[in-house]
């Protein structure tokens, strides 16, 4: 190999370089930028804040001291195309004449929807056999935390529920 | 003739279907492999089978949330074969997940994974993982109560990743609660998200297969040398392989054939299961329920101790996954056959055990309330005294039937009554009632004095079993 090859070679090995690090550079660039939307529609659940509206779920005078009645609300946002999912349930027990108290219909082992036994004073879940007293607090079976409460209020002669979540049991519970 | 041979002959060598296929198609397996080694064709054989039936699922399917359920009413009643093409990919899915379990298990037994497969059995891994998941969101987008009821129990499990868990959960569910989204997502996991990662690696796994080529069947005493073994197959290739098709792959054929007209078969006769009520979240009184295959882990849930389950939720599959990866790593020479190999076998007799016997406790539920329990019969209570009367109509209205036998009726949660007067002295009854026990609710907030004294004198008179 002579000088003059190399004086060829320098220029054309600096070309090539170039070449290698603009098309990986490009390849990135192009997939960075369409990754955005996907990426943003994969984590829109995350993104999305979630607003909490007061939803009125039935007349003070509809529930009778002492009782626990199903009720149920609209979600805080939902989509047009939900149908019966537009809406959440919930336990609603009248305590006293001005107390309420809204337990989430979830269990809190793995989530299935308790039911009220208004004769036996119990919450039971189907799916494990969870118990639960009129209190939301763990009578027998697996949970691991007594039912969620979801804010509710007396505004005036309604009663309003707070939309929340879907209680997530988490590991330490 | 000839011509039609001539422009073959020109097809051929133009798009190179004989020089690229012909080779992986002839390649010679090592002699002996027979019938145990179907299963992963089998299950490959039910993959094919499921994307067909399930791009023509999707031709009638409305992934909505409002839709989806009467989509599949239309389905399942109206459309033209739709019933038996509903029953093939319900069953193409079982059949898929007992193939895959068997393939994984014999894999495992005759220590197939071994040195050079290490890759092969880690992507192996994968693939029956992601089977599990299809077989999951599969069962959810039936979107029927039990689908809407299965999205929250995975989110509750996503829940329990530590840290994350509430972000995952939401993830999953595209939302923080059921809604709009959460069908539209889970319909993408299995239409095209688990799918592309399916493809992917059962691409991967058939390369691997053709690079190392299959595991020659085990023989006592021939161990695995890492140092050798590439060596001394590639030899055993050349003096003793045959050509796979067709001298191996007739059973791959014929077993594969039959699996899917067993399937056929079923769905036809049997069908596909029948939905159960429309996704209404409001409506609770509602038993959901899995499909057969994810039975086993439902019955786990409810058995394991509570004091340690929230741990074990993630903690299970994640040691599972990690022990599952981790094999070929620990253990890569050697021994293969499996009577030289007697704990892998013990290993593999208990794990099928345990999944069984989970799944017969399953099928059973005796944990879950016995809702529909009926009101005790005179003959049952067979008594004219009032109190035991009265006692007996509370037994029922308390709903101490749900979890308590008298005379065969009722749950099975709790001990039979049926002649617990032999076994409780009133004063043991009284207690028990009051304050509760291991499991049973404390009845002592709950029942007024004379209604606790009606009981006791009820299961006073409780001294026969019929």
């Amino acid at each position: 190999m002579n000088e003059d090859d190399d004086l060829i070679k320098e220029p054309e090995n600096e070309r090539r370089t170039f070449l290698i690090k603009l098309s990986l550079g490009l390849g990135f660039l192009s997939a960075a930028v369409a990754g955005v939307p996907v990426l943003a529609a994969i984590f829109a659940p995350l993104i999305e804040k979630t607003p909490k509206l007061w939803r009125k779920v039935g007349d003070l005078d509809s529930f009778p001291v002492g009782t626990t009645n199903l009720v149920t609300f609209e979600n805080a946002s939902p989509e047009k195309w939900s149908g019966t999912n537009a809406s959440s349930a919930a336990w609603l027990r009248r305590d006293a004449t001005d107390k309420f108290t809204a337990f989430s219909a979830n269990c809190t082992h793995l989530g299935c929807p308790v039911r009220w036994e208004a004769d036996a004073h119990l919450f039971m879940c189907p799916c494990h056999g969870g118990v639960y007293y009129k209190d939301g607090s763990v009578a027998a079976g697996p949970p691991p935390k007594p039912l969620v409460q979801y804010p509710v209020r007396i505004n005036k002669t309604a009663i309003e529920i707070q939309t929340s979540p879907i209680p997530i049991t988490n590991i330490s519970a | 003739m000839k011509t039609l041979k001539k422009i073959w002959n020109w097809i051929d060598d133009r798009s190179g279907f004989t020089e690229i296929f012909m080779p992986l198609i002839k390649h010679p397996v090592p002699p002996g492999s027979k019938w145990s080694y179907v299963f992963g064709s089998a299950t490959l054989f039910c993959l094919v089978l499921q994307v067909i039936t399930g791009v023509a699922l999707s031709l009638l399917y409305q992934p909505s949330s409002s839709e989806a359920y009467q989509s599949l009413q239309f389905i399942t009643h109206q459309a033209a074969f739709g019933n038996v093409l509903r029953g093939i990919h319900y069953f193409g899915a079982s059949a898929m997940i007992i193939m895959v379990s068997i393939h994984m298990m014999r894999v495992y037994i005759t220590a197939a994974y071994k040195y050079p497969r290490e890759m092969t059995w880690i992507s192996g891994v994968i693939l029956f993982f992601m089977t599990i998941a299809m077989g999951f969101t599969g069962q959810l987008l039936r979107w029927d109560s039990n689908g809407v009821w299965s999205a929250v129990v995975g989110a509750e499990q996503m829940g329990r990743i530590p840290f994350i868990g509430k972000w995952a959960a939401r993830l999953l569910l595209g939302g923080d609660t059921i809604g709009g989204h959460t069908l539209s997502r889970f319909y993408s996991y299995h239409v095209f998200i688990l799918p592309a990662i399916i493809f992917l690696f059962v691409a991967y796994h058939l390369m691997l297969v053709i690079r190392n080529g299959i595991s020659e069947p085990a023989k006592v005493g021939r161990l695995v040398d890492p140092k050798t073994y590439r060596q001394w197959y590639k030899q055993m290739l050349v003096e003793k392989g045959i050509p796979f098709w067709p001298y191996a792959a007739w059973r791959d054929v014929i077993f594969g054939a039959l699996t899917i007209i067993s399937i056929i078969l079923l769905a036809i006769f049997i069908g596909p299961p029948e939905l159960t009520t429309p996704p209404n979240i409001a409506h609770l009184n509602t038993t959901p329920s899995p499909d057969w295959y994810m039975l086993s882990i439902f019955s786990l849930f409810a058995l394991m101790p509570p004091k340690i389950e929230s741990y074990m939720i993630i903690i299970g599959p994640a040691l599972t996954i990690l022990i599952l990866l981790a094999l070929p790593f620990v253990s890569n020479k050697g021994e293969r056959h499996p009577i030289r190999r007697p704990w892998a076998v013990f290993g593999s007799v208990c794990v099928v055990i345990f999944v069984l016997s989970l799944f017969l406790l399953g099928e059973k539920s005796p944990w879950s309330p016995k809702f529909d329990a009926k009101p005790l019969t005179s003959v049952s209570i067979h008594s004219t005294d009032p109190l035991v009367i009265n006692g007996a109509a509370l037994v029922y209205k308390k709903g101490c039937l749900f979890c308590h036998q008298v005379n065969n009726q009722g749950g099975l949660k709790g001990p039979d009554l049926s002649d617990i007067a032999l076994r409780l002295s009133t004063q043991d009854m009284t207690i028990r009632i009051v304050n509760g026990g291991s499991n049973m609710p404390a009845y002592g907030g709950i029942l007024s004095k004379n209604e606790l004294t009606a009981i006791v004198a009820f299961l006073n008179s409780r001294k026969y079993k019929k």
